[in-house]
């Protein structure tokens, strides 16, 4: 691991240098709110932004991807093999979304692999940067841990005067430095060491929205599953399926199949799909094992906080807030966890 | 003909394909299809395992296997009309193709079984996927104690497989006991629910593994009976049915609180989901 200094001025000429190898893509306004997209200046990136609409999940699991090509009459398939263009570069991730993309790696990395996840990561440089002041009152990214970096990055970017800390965490991390050499200085390794972990150690009194310490998130779901909380929640929820979507560690999807009004061409495709929508849990005749609300509600609560910990010792949540912003009923995460957390007291 | 069989790899994406080989109509609803691998591959399922039938263009249904592994060359399946692709799955023909993934999952444990009292449990078209454990074991019959079979269903019109019903009570070595909820002129069978059967069998606690296998309703009724009798939880073994649509645990449409159902199940023993709410 390796320091170096990038000043605020030379982020056009990397991103110059950088767009002639890689698709770079990063944070940007959109209107009042922000986004992934892809960044040819230094002016389009907005490294301070509050987490974006949807998470880096849509450039490693599209929202739908082809999987088979098919002639209508075919039994089998061809499978779709991915474009592979340019590698694909992200600039300014923030540490939540680089933790959503660890549980993404842990979920699609498990004895049967997700292959499209695999190949789009593989050869995919990864540039984060820690959040030098909190975003808004709906993450809750220090109860989570993830205000911090805690790895899934190639470099670092920590605020700090005129310019950015800058470490490399890994081989591709410290051979893109020495690609883009003129745009960064070099740096002083125990200075920079002082001073980020100066700031992280502040980050760390950031205000906690969610009382309850991390550990014992686990225990407590799976003591509050019978509250009544959960109907008070399946009362707001619309089943509307916006918090799945822009959930960075949500992977569930649904399987297609699709025919062109010639019906001489066929695709088979996989589309984000959502377990707050009634007809997810369904099978044939009718049964359905979710079919209220507030059992759905805490089936996503649970694929968050309890089921990853018993399978990848690691909590699903990224404490990024998405959901509590995208939610049209206003179901709180922190409120929840909170409501639930008096109840075992 | 070669005896490779599928692997899972190959089998996650592209459908394999099968020739139908002869399609019964077993009931008004079911059809039994018996299938080749092209190429002559074995399918190399265990009992209780099950595939996703693929109809390009209309999509895919996960369906038990209902041969046993014994039975080589080609494999069986149960189909109930209920939807879109089983619907197209009846109307093959024979010499049709269909596109074969799989086999997915965790079937019966085979290996822990042997030496064991059986008592299988039959609900409906639970008796699909329970019938390739059946037919498994009476092939090895020598491997396993004292077999009995509990079957139960709406009424006679809609028992499966019924020459093989009529030689399973004919055998001397197993004890075979057919119910209906409702009979009809010439049903000379028990009349009355499943859990009816269950007090008239002899089941020696220690060494009885009971398999059940049904709608929902039913392993309600007939798990109670079967702990009124004490059968320890974890020689209770059930087959749940779930929407399993990418069958290698990532679609999420079959989980059952921790369980991925696909992966983890279909079979599961009762200890492992009896506090799983929604889980039967």
């Amino acid at each position: 691991m390796k320091y170096y200094r990038l000043k605020k001025g030379r982020l056009d000429e990397l991103i110059d240098a950088l767009n002639k190898k890689y698709k770079v893509i990063g944070p940007k306004a959109k209107e009042n709110l922000f986004v992934y997209g892809e960044i040819e200046n230094a002016k389009e990136l907005s490294l301070l932004h509050k987490p974006t609409i949807l998470s880096l999940k849509k450039y490693f699991l599209p929202q739908q991807e082809d999987l088979l090509n098919f002639k209508v009459g075919d039994v089998s398939g061809k499978i779709v093999e991915i474009e592979q263009g340019k590698p694909l570069l992200v600039l300014g991730a923030h540490t939540c979304d680089l933790a959503g993309l660890l549980c993404l790696d842990n979920a699609c990395n498990d004895s049967s692999k997700d292959a499209n996840y695999l190949k789009r990561k593989t050869g995919a440089v990864i540039i984060g940067i820690e959040c030098s002041k909190p975003c808004d009152e709906h993450a809750t990214c220090v109860t989570m841990g993830t205000h911090n970096p805690k790895g899934g990055y190639d470099i670092m970017l920590t605020e700090s005067g005129d310019g950015y800390i800058v470490e490399t965490a890994s081989e591709d991390g410290e051979k893109l430095v020495n690609e883009t050499k003129s745009a960064f200085e070099d740096s002083d390794k125990s200075a920079a060491e002082t001073e980020t972990t100066k700031l992280r150690t502040e980050k760390n009194s950031w205000p906690k929205k969610i009382f309850p310490e991390a550990k014992k998130l686990e225990a407590l779901f799976d003591k509050t599953l019978k509250s009544a909380e959960w109907g008070k929640l399946g009362e707001r929820c619309v089943s509307c399926g916006n918090c799945t979507n822009v959930c960075p560690t949500c992977y569930c999807y649904d399987v297609k199949d699709e025919v062109d009004l010639k019906l001489k061409d066929g695709v088979r495709y996989r589309i984000w799909d959502s377990c707050q929508l009634k007809e997810f849990a369904e099978v044939a005749g009718n049964e359905n094992f979710r079919d209220k609300r507030k059992q759905r509600q805490q089936h996503r609560f649970l694929r968050k906080f309890s089921f990853p910990v018993k399978k990848y010792n690691r909590f699903f949540c990224t404490g990024c807030g998405r959901c509590t912003r995208a939610c049209m009923a206003k179901i709180n995460l922190y409120e929840t966890i909170n409501a639930l957390a008096k109840e075992t007291i | 003909m070669t005896q490779t069989s599928v692997k899972q790899s190959e089998a996650t994406l592209a459908p394999l394909v099968g020739i139908i080989k002869s399609v019964r109509q077993l009931t008004a609803t079911e059809k039994w299809l018996k299938i080749e691998l092209e190429g002559g591959k074995e399918l190399g399922h265990d009992p209780g395992q099950f595939v996703e039938v693929s109809m390009l263009g209309i999509g895919e249904a996960p369906i038990s296997v209902s041969s046993s592994p014994t039975q080589k060359g080609y494999f069986e399946l149960c189909v109930r009309k209920a939807g879109l692709v089983t619907s197209a799955i009846h109307g093959l023909k024979e010499g049709d193709k269909v596109g074969i993934r799989g086999p997915f999952g965790h079937g019966f444990p085979t290996e822990e079984l042997k030496g064991k009292d059986l008592l299988f449990v039959a609900g409906g078209l639970g008796l699909a996927p329970l019938r390739s454990l059946i037919n498994f074991v009476l092939y090895n019959r020598k491997d396993f104690g004292k077999i009995s079979i509990l079957l139960g269903c709406k009424e006679p019109a809609q028992l499966l497989y019924t020459d093989e019903l009529e030689k399973w009570g004919k055998m001397s070595d197993i004890k075979f006991l057919c119910t209906v909820d409702k009979g009809a002129p010439d049903w000379k069978g028990n009349v009355g629910l499943i859990t009816n059967l269950i007090p008239g069998i002899d089941i020696d606690i220690n060494q009885t593994y009971c398999v059940v296998v049904g709608p929902p309703i039913m392993y309600k009724f007939v798990i109670v009976k079967l702990l009124e009798k004490k059968v320890p939880e974890n020689q209770i073994l059930v087959s749940l049915e779930r929407r399993m649509k990418c069958g290698v645990g990532k679609c999420g449409h079959c989980q059952i609180q921790q369980y991925y159902c696909c992966q983890d199940g279909p079979v599961f023993s009762f200890d492992k989901i009896k506090n799983i709410e929604g889980a039967i």
